[in-house]
Order: C-alpha cells, then sequence, then structure tokens
C-alpha cells in the first residue's frame, strides 16, 4: 500500500513553506484543510484535504428508506435543504411515474427560490465579513431572517425544514405564507440596493476582486464548475433552463451570465440571480392554485428495479442524485453529485500565482459548503 | 498627461464609493427604522413561537389524562435514527378479550433530527409537536423522555 503523503509536493523547495489554513479557519466556513504551499505570499500549490466532517451519508441512505432519506439530504448541503429534498422527491416521483399536484409544484418552486435567495444573502454576507467587511454580515443575517420566519410558520423548523415527501410536501402552507412573502419581496427590493451600495461597487472590494482568480469557460466546463461559479464564466449551465422541472419550464426568468471570468463576475451573478430569484416568486405566488398538498401515496414507497437519475439546480449549482434499486424499499446504492466538491477542485488551478489573501477571495466567490464536500 | 488624470480620477471614484457605503451605514445607525435584535431571556414570558414550530415529540393528553396512543408502533418504525421506543403491554379488556396498549412510549431527544415523519404518519394523531425548545440539560440521560403520562389512559372509541 501506497504511503499516504500529507506534504503536497513530491520537490521540496527550499524557498517554499506550507501553511495549514484550517481545518478551524474563518474563511473556510467550516472544517477544511487547505495545505498551502508559499513562495514569500505568493501561492505555488494548494492541496485540499477533505473528510472532516464526512458522516458516509450515502451509506446510511442504504439503510433507510425513501421517506427517511429526505432528512439526510437536508444535512448534505444545509443552505438549500429545500433543493436537496427536492432531488428526492423528483426522483421517486418519476421513478414511480406519479401525477403530481399543480399546488404542489407552485409550493416547491417558490420554497427551492426562497432557499436560494437565503442562500446567497448569507453567501453575501459572508464574503463581505471575508474581505473585511462585518458589516455585511448583520445585513445580510438581518434580512436572512425574514425567510427563516417565513419557513418557521410553514414547515415548523428554521434551518432543516424536511418539508418534502414523496408526492407533495408535509404540510399545507400557512394562510399567512403569501402575504408574509410578499412583505419579504417589497422590503427585500430596498435592502438588496443597500448591498449594492455597500459592497458591489465599493472600491476596496473591486480591486480585491476584479481580475482575481481566473477561470476560463473550458477549464469551468472540465473542471465541473456548475452554478453560479460557472455562470460567471459564462458557460450556460443552469438546470432550470437545460433540464426544467418542476414549475420552471412555465415561468419566465433569465438565465446570467458574465463573461469576465473573475471573482467579481461570479460575484454579480449570484447578485443577479437574487432579482431573477424574486422575479420567479412574484409570477407564482400569487396563482397558487387550490388543491390537495400531496398525492395518494402507498403506505411502503418501493421502487422498481432499476438505475435512476435526477439533477436540480441547487443554490451552487447541480445536484445529481443517481439511484440503483433492486426493488426493495431501500435503495441497493445511493450516489450524490454534489456541485461543492467540483467546485473545491478548481481553487487550486485558479488561485495558483496569486497573493494568500486573494485565496480568501477567492475560496469566497466559489460558495463553498463543507457538509457538501465530505458527505 | 492621461495616467495623471486617471491618478485623480481613481482617487476621486475612491472615496466617493467609500462615502456611498457610509451613507448607507450612516443612516441605518441614526434611523434604524425596525430593530430585529430579541433581547432573548428577558423576553421568555412573552416569547411566542409560531403554532407548528417543532420544538420536541409530544404526545397529545386532554384535560382527563387522556392519550389516543394505541402502541402500534408506527412511529417506531418510521423514525430514521432510532429515537422512539415503543414498549408495548397486554391487558384483558372489557369484553374478555386480549387487548394491546402502550405501557411506555420512550423519546430520545438526543437522537432526535425533527424530521417529523412520526407526527405524519400516526394513523390516530396521538403525536405532535411541543413548543419548548430550551432543552440543555448537564446530563444525557435526561434526554431521554417518557412521552405517556403516568397514570394516562386511551381515549376510548380509539382502536
Amino acid at each position: 500500500m501506497k504511503e499516504i503523503i500529507n506534504l503536497p509536493v513530491s520537490k521540496i523547495d527550499e524557498e517554499e513553506y506550507h501553511i495549514n489554513m484550517g481545518p478551524q479557519h474563518p474563511s473556510t466556513h467550516g472544517v477544511l484543510r487547505l495545505v498551502v504551499s508559499l513562495q514569500g505570499e505568493i501561492v505555488k500549490n494548494l492541496k485540499p484535504h477533505c473528510g472532516y466532517i464526512h458522516r458516509g451519508i450515502e451509506k446510511m441512505c442504504e439503510k433507510d428508506t425513501y421517506p427517511q432519506i429526505i432528512h439526510l439530504t437536508d444535512r448534505i448541503d444545509y443552505l438549500s435543504s429545500h433543493i436537496s429534498n427536492h432531488a428526492v422527491c423528483l426522483l421517486v416521483e418519476k421513478a414511480l411515474e406519479i401525477e403530481i399536484p399543480e399546488r404542489v409544484q407552485y409550493i416547491r418552486t417558490i420554497m427551492d427560490e426562497l432557499t436560494r435567495i437565503q442562500s446567497h444573502q448569507l453567501w453575501w454576507s459572508s464574503f463581505g465579513m471575508d474581505l473585511g467587511g462585518l458589516t455585511c454580515f448583520f445585513y445580510g443575517l438581518r434580512d436572512r431572517e425574514m425567510i427563516l420566519d417565513i419557513w418557521e410558520e410553514t414547515t415548523g423548523s428554521r434551518f432543516l425544514q424536511s418539508y418534502n415527501c414523496p408526492g407533495g410536501v408535509m404540510q399545507d402552507i400557512h394562510p399567512n405564507f403569501q402575504k408574509k412573502v410578499h412583505a419579504f419581496l417589497k422590503t427585500f427590493k430596498k435592502k438588496i440596493k443597500d448591498y449594492d451600495r455597500i459592497l458591489s461597487g465599493n472600491v476596496i472590494f473591486e480591486n480585491r476582486s476584479q481580475g482575481v482568480g481566473i477561470l476560463s469557460k473550458e477549464d469551468a466546463i472540465s473542471y465541473g464548475v456548475t452554478g453560479p461559479s460557472g455562470r460567471g464564466s459564462g458557460w450556460s449551465c443552469d438546470v432550470r433552463k437545460t433540464e426544467p422541472y418542476s414549475m420552471y419550464s412555465k415561468v419566465q426568468f433569465n438565465e446570467v451570465l458574465r463573461y469576465e471570468c473573475d471573482t467579481y463576475s461570479r460575484y454579480m451573478v449570484r447578485m443577479q440571480e437574487m432579482h431573477e430569484s424574486m422575479n420567479i416568486i412574484e409570477q407564482l405566488i400569487d396563482n397558487i392554485p387550490a388543491g390537495d398538498h400531496s398525492a395518494k401515496m402507498k403506505a411502503v414507497i418501493k421502487l422498481p428495479a432499476g438505475e435512476y437519475f435526477q439533477q436540480v439546480e441547487s443554490a451552487r449549482g447541480e445536484l445529481g442524485l443517481y439511484v440503483v434499486s433492486d426493488g426493495n424499499k431501500t435503495p441497493y446504492r445511493m450516489k450524490f453529485r454534489t456541485p461543492s466538491f467540483s467546485n473545491l477542485s478548481v481553487l487550486d488551478h485558479i488561485s495558483r500565482d496569486m497573493k494568500i489573501a486573494d485565496l480568501v477571495a477567492i475560496g469566497a466567490s466559489l460558495d463553498l459548503v463543507i457538509p457538501d464536500i465530505d458527505r | 498627461m492621461n495616467s495623471f488624470f486617471k491618478y485623480f480620477s481613481d482617487i476621486f471614484h475612491g472615496v466617493k464609493s467609500l462615502l456611498i457605503g457610509m451613507s448607507v451605514t450612516g443612516r441605518y445607525f441614526f434611523s434604524p427604522g425596525q430593530i430585529v435584535t430579541q433581547q432573548y431571556p428577558e423576553n421568555r414570558k412573552n416569547l411566542q413561537m409560531f403554532e407548528r414550530f417543532k420544538g420536541e415529540v409530544i404526545m397529545l393528553h386532554d384535560e382527563n389524562n387522556l392519550h389516543r396512543c394505541n402502541g402500534c408502533g408506527i412511529c417506531e418504525n418510521n423514525c430514521p435514527n432510532g429515537s422512539i421506543e415503543v414498549i408495548p403491554a397486554r391487558i384483558t379488556g372489557e369484553d374478555g378479550k386480549s387487548k394491546r396498549i402502550i405501557d411506555k412510549h420512550i423519546y430520545h431527544l438526543g437522537m432526535c433530527t425533527f424530521c417529523g415523519l412520526c407526527v405524519k404518519n400516526c394513523p390516530s394523531n396521538a403525536l405532535g409537536f411541543g413548543q419548548e425548545f430550551e432543552h440543555a440539560v448537564f446530563d444525557r440521560s435526561k434526554l431521554t423522555k417518557v412521552l405517556n403520562k403516568t397514570g394516562s389512559s386511551i381515549i376510548k372509541g380509539v382502536e
């Protein structure tokens, strides 16, 4: 067996030294360890070490039934938990060929977009904080609180909702739901202008992000960098457009693309996506049709033997679910294709020959969620 | 000459962008609008959670200490991580037939992930979510609770 070598390079230069960024570092937003080879202040090489928060979720899924799997997918990417729930439900419904009530599809799409907005809000907050603007963190979390309250009223949880279930949603929406979403949209449209005034046009922020961490379109495709990070390089990779699910084929929205390929363009894609998400919610929120909040399902859900794949657009890229079923009530094998794992793989490539302070900005612009990497 | 002008226009734009940012923070500093921070330990008395809030799993009892649980164990089967243990007992009913009732409904709060499957799948709606959220204790064994209250029995007519 080959010995596992912790040092990142085979040829150790005397001028180079290696430092561990993480596992406990505030700008990695979790337990991610990056072994960085430095020459002075210049990053020469970077090796991410994963697995500090590995919980074996794929293996745990093999002993759980399909409704039980949903609460585990919350904990993969905790900032887009609703979207991960949605993926499992879509997969089960596709395999069983069930017709889903239109009301459910409306509710799920609205919840998905609220998830995307709150995820981008938290990303914006921590991006500002990583670059030294603590005000951003307070303002972002203040506005995110409104979405968490909407969720708490309807689903009962603020963060890990487990709101979807195969065939529908757990409970019908709360009577106050539409009123509160309207209030949120009205408030946030004003507040997002503040976001631009504080951070997007700021001279310090612009100098630290423009021209930093260039990721070309070819590299984005070959590394599989999806989501807003890939669209910041001009790669049209939005699953909501390429493989529409739920209501996305019926609503009007633009896929946000930027072509500067740097940290600033990835930033601007996410800022613009928040506008697009609000646009989608506005088209749906007043037209939720009446009806049942769940389709009739059997008590024990068994998928027919075979292989199934479902992809959705989570807040940080393409989330793919691959299930092999042998006809039992539990899957034989479950594999998650998580976006953060692929996005992390490109970090070494785009942060080479940059300053170590730029590494923080680049890492923040990729919007990594560590449990999503380690699963 | 061009670089000379660029130098000064960069300084001008830099200062301008900083002032724009400062105007936002200044506005919130002097007129915060609504205050979102809650004074948590002080407002305990009038702190109202949302009605669907998932604080802990409870068994619903009415004023006569009656519940609707018949000990079928569907909640135990649906729980993904074994935080519910149903210990049933057998009694002889009024008609002389042996009948299954609940002896102890044990709930491990420390293992619960609040997925809501037990409450959703209960056929007789015996379980619900409580509003309590201050779960910090000094001893882990205190997180294991018996949900059916002592001396409680099943409502007549629920099977």
